[in-house]
C-alpha cells in the first residue's frame, strides 16, 4: 500500500503522541500523582502505527498491560485516556478502569489487559462477530514475546486457524518478560509456531514503521480477503522498565541510552522520510509542538478533574440485575 | 529477636525450609529474574522482592524462573509434588488463577482421594491477593472463598510476619496441597520474629484480644483492622474477642463456637466478595451449631458485589475498615436482645 504525504503525517502524529505521552506518563508517575501501576510503550510507537494506520472503527484490536500506544493509535481520546489514568470521573473508563483496563468498545479498542494471554481468544471473538455480520472487520491481538508463550495464545492461533477467522496476531518482541529475557522464555521460534498452525508469519523490524506497516498490510488484506489469519513477529524496544519504579538491574548498564542513540523507530521515521524528501522537517515539528501541548493540556485537565463519587462504586457490574 | 517485615519472613521461611530439605523447589515466573539477560541475575526476587536471594544461595537447580506459562508450571509443582518434589510454585497474584485452574482443582487437589488414598501432594502454592494498591479489577481479589470450597485443598491466610513464617514452614512440611495468600500491602508490616524455624498448626485459630461483649473474626489484612476496631471500642466501654482463624481449610471452627458461647455476639470481617464468601460461611455454621447462643444476629462486614474498582476514591470507598468493623459491632452491641422462642 502506496502511503501519501497525509498518511504519514498521521503515522507519525501517532507515533509522536504516544511517546509523549509516555514520557510525561513517566515523569508524573515518579512524582507520585498516578495510582497504581503503569506499563510504558515508548520505544514500541512503530509497532501500534504501523498496524493501525490500516484500522478504522469496524475493526478491533485487543492489547497488553501495556495498552496505552495501541489505544492512541486505534483513535482513542487522548485526553480522556489521561484521565483515566488519573482514576478522574470523566475518564475514558470512568475511573474504574485505570491504565491497565484502558479500553474504548466504541473505537474497537477491547482493552488493554491486566492478564497476560488475555487478549489473543477475545480478537478470535472479534473476528468471528466480523465473520458473521460480514462488517469486512478484522482483529488484532497485540501480545508481547512473554505472552506469546501463554496457553491462551496457542489455543487462540489454533481455533483462528481452524475456523479461518480474520484475525492478525501481532507478536511485540521487546526482548524482555518482566526481567526475564526473550531469547531464554521462547523456545523454538514464534515464526515457525506460526508455521506449525498453518497460517503465515513473518519476521519484521519493528523499530521501522514502513515494514511494519508493509507487513501488516499484507496480513490485513489477507485476513480481509476472507483467507484466514497470519502471524507478525516484531523485534522492537522498550525504553522504561517493566513498569514503573523497576530498577532495570537486569539491563546491561548503557542499554537504553544506545537503543536510544541507534534504535529509536521516531528518529528513524524522520530520518527516512526527510531523507527521501517525502516530508519536511518543519511539518514533522510542527506535530511534536502540537503534540506537545496536547500532553501539556491532557495533564493540566487531568489533575484538575473530579475523583468519581462513592455511589459510583456500585455502577456498572451489570447490565440488569 | 530481631524486626522482620512480612517479606523477610517469608523469605527466612523459605530458606530455612530449602536448607533443610533438598526437595523443596521453587518455581515462577521472575522468583530469580534476569533468566538471559545481559545484566543481573537474581535481579528481581518476584515482582516485590519476596523470593529475592534464594537464587544465588541455591541456584537455579532448585530456583526456577519460568516462562509466562501458568497452566504449565503449576501442573508440573503438581506433578514434581506427586512425585518426590516439594515444590512451592509462585502463582504471582491470585487473580492469575484463572489461567491454570484446572491444574489446581482438578488436579493436584484430587490426586489422594481419587487414587484412594495412595498419592501425597506436597504441594504449596504462594500467592498476593487483595485491595489497596490501586491495582484495579484484575490484580485485586481476594479468591481464596473459591480455593476453601474445594475439597482437598488447605488454604492458609497469615495476618502478619510472625504468622507468616511459621505457616510457610507448616505449609512446606505439610503433605496436602496449600495455597499461601499474601496480602499485597503487607510485605512491609514488621514484628519480632523468632530466627529459628518454627511451625504454627493449620486449623488453630489465634486471640488477639479477649472481650466478653462480642467476637469479631477478622482473615489476612482484615485482622490489624478488627484488632484497630478493637481498641476503638474499648474506649467507648466495649469490649471484644478478636479472633483470626489462620487457615480457612481448615477451619478451627470449634474456638470460633467456643468464644460466640461465651458473648454471644459475632462479627465477621472478610475483605473477599460478599457471596459466598468466608464471613457467610462462617455464619452459617455459627447460625446452623450456636443459634440458641446469639443474643443478636449475625454481622459481615465484606466490600459489595462490585469488582475492585482503580480510582482511588473508589476503592477507599471498597474496602472495609476499622471504622465500619467498629460501627457494625456498635450495631450488634445496639440490636434489641433476642426473645427466646416461646
Ligand atoms: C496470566 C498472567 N501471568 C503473569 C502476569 C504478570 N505479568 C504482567 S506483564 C508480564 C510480562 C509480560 O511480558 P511480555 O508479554 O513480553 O510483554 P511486555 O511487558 O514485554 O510488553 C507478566 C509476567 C500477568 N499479568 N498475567
Ligand atoms: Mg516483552
Amino acid at each position: 500500500m502506496q502511503l501519501n504525504r497525509d498518511d504519514m503525517l498521521r503515522a507519525y502524529r501517532q507515533m509522536r503522541t504516544i511517546r509523549a505521552f509516555e514520557e510525561r506518563v513517566h515523569t508524573e508517575f515518579a512524582a507520585g500523582g498516578i495510582p497504581g501501576f503503569v506499563h510504558l510503550y515508548a520505544g514500541e510507537e512503530a509497532s501500534a502505527a504501523g498496524v493501525c494506520l490500516h484500522l478504522t472503527e469496524r475493526d478491533v484490536i485487543a492489547s497488553t498491560h501495556r495498552g496505552h500506544g495501541h489505544c492512541i493509535a486505534k483513535g482513542c481520546d487522548v485526553k480522556a485516556m489521561m484521565q483515566e489514568i488519573y482514576g478522574r470521573k470523566d475518564g475514558l473508563c470512568a475511573g474504574k478502569g485505570g491504565s491497565m483496563h484502558i479500553a474504548d468498545i466504541a473505537k474497537g479498542m477491547l482493552g488493554a489487559n491486566g492478564i497476560v494471554g488475555g487478549g489473543p481468544p477475545l480478537v478470535c471473538g472479534a473476528a468471528l462477530t466480523a465473520k458473521l455480520l460480514k462488517t469486512g472487520g478484522v482483529g488484532i491481538a497485540f501480545c508481547g514475546d512473554g505472552g506469546s508463550n501463554q496457553g491462551t495464545t496457542a489455543e487462540a492461533m489454533n481455533l483462528a486457524s481452524v475456523w479461518k477467522l480474520p484475525a492478525v496476531f501481532v507478536i511485540e518482541d521487546n526482548g524482555y518478560a518482566e526481567s526475564t529475557a526473550s531469547g531464554w522464555s521462547v523456545g523454538g521460534d514464534q515464526v515457525r509456531r506460526a508455521e506449525g498452525y498453518g497460517m503465515p508469519g513473518v519476521r519484521v523490524d519493528g523499530r521501522d514503521f514502513f515494514a511494519v506497516h508493509e507487513a501488516a498490510g499484507e496480513a490485513i488484506a489477507r485476513a480481509r480477503a476472507g483467507e484466514g489469519p497470519s502471524l507478525l513477529h516484531l523485534k522492537l524496544e522498550r525504553f522504561f522498565g517493566h513498569f514503573e519504579g523497576d530498577a532495570m538491574t537486569y539491563r546491561a548498564p548503557d542499554e537504553i541510552a544506545k537503543l536510544r542513540a541507534e534504535r529509536d523507530c521516531l528518529t528513524l521515521f524522520r530520518r527516512r522520510v526527510t531523507g527521501a524528501g517525502l516530508l519536511d522537517a518543519s511539518a514533522l515539528d510542527a506535530v511534536d509542538r502540537e503534540t506537545a501541548e496536547l500532553i501539556e493540556e491532557a495533564v493540566a485537565e487531568a489533575k484538575a478533574a473530579p475523583f468519581p463519587p462513592p455511589a459510583e462504586l456500585l455502577t456498572d457490574v451489570y447490565a440488569a440485575y | 529477636m530481631a524486626k522482620k517485615s512480612f517479606r523477610q519472613a517469608i523469605n527466612e521461611a523459605l530458606r530455612q525450609e530449602m536448607d533443610r530439605d533438598p526437595t523443596v523447589v521453587l518455581m515462577g515466573e521472575d522468583v530469580a529474574g534476569g533468566a538471559g539477560a545481559p545484566g543481573e541475575d537474581d535481579a528481581w526476587g518476584g515482582p516485590l522482592g519476596v523470593t529475592k536471594g534464594l537464587m544465588p544461595r541455591f541456584g537455579r537447580e532448585r530456583v526456577f524462573d519460568t516462562p509466562i506459562t501458568e497452566s504449565a508450571f503449576i501442573g508440573c509443582a503438581a506433578g514434581a509434588a506427586a512425585t518426590g518434589l516439594r515444590p512451592v510454585a509462585d502463582l504471582m497474584f491470585v487473580d492469575f488463577m484463572g489461567v491454570c485452574f484446572d491444574q489446581i482443582f482438578n488436579q493436584a487437589a484430587k490426586f489422594r482421594y481419587m487414587f484412594g488414598g495412595k498419592a501425597k501432594t506436597p504441594l504449596v502454592i504462594r500467592t498476593m491477593y487483595g485491595a489497596g494498591f490501586r491495582a484495579a479489577s484484575q490484580h485485586s481479589q481476594c479468591l481464596y472463598p473459591i480455593f476453601t470450597h474445594i475439597p482437598g485443598l488447605k488454604v492458609v491466610i497469615p495476618s502478619s510476619p510472625y504468622e507468616a513464617k511459621g505457616l510457610m514452614i507448616q505449609a512446606i512440611r505439610d503433605d496436602d496441597p496449600v495455597i499461601f495468600f499474601e496480602h499485597k500491602v503487607m510485605y512491609d508490616d514488621e514484628e519480632e520474629v523468632p530466627d529459628e524455624p518454627y511451625v504454627i498448626p493449620f486449623g488453630e485459630a489465634n486471640f488477639l484480644r479477649d472481650g466478653e461483649d462480642v467476637t469479631i473474626v477478622a482473615l489476612g489484612r482484615m485482622v490489624k483492622f478488627a484488632v484497630q476496631a478493637s481498641d476503638i471500642l474499648e474506649k467507648e466501654g466495649i469490649e471484644s474477642t478478636v479472633l483470626d482463624p489462620r487457615t480457612t481449610s481448615p477451619l478451627d471452627i470449634a474456638s470460633i463456637l467456643e468464644s460466640v458461647g461465651e458473648t454471644g455476639r459475632l462479627v465477621v470481617v472478610d475483605e473477599a466478595s460478599p457471596r459466598c464468601n468466608m464471613a457467610t460461611d462462617i455464619s452459617a455454621q455459627v447460625a446452623e451449631q450456636a443459634f440458641d447462643a446469639l443474643k443478636a444476629p449475625i454481622r459481615m462486614v465484606s466490600p459489595p458485589h462490585v469488582p475492585v474498582p482503580f480510582s482511588p476514591s473508589l476503592e477507599d470507598e471498597f474496602l472495609p475498615s476499622p471504622e465500619k468493623i467498629a460501627a457494625s459491632v456498635r450495631a450488634v452491641m445496639e440490636a434489641p436482645a433476642r426473645r427466646a422462642a416461646a
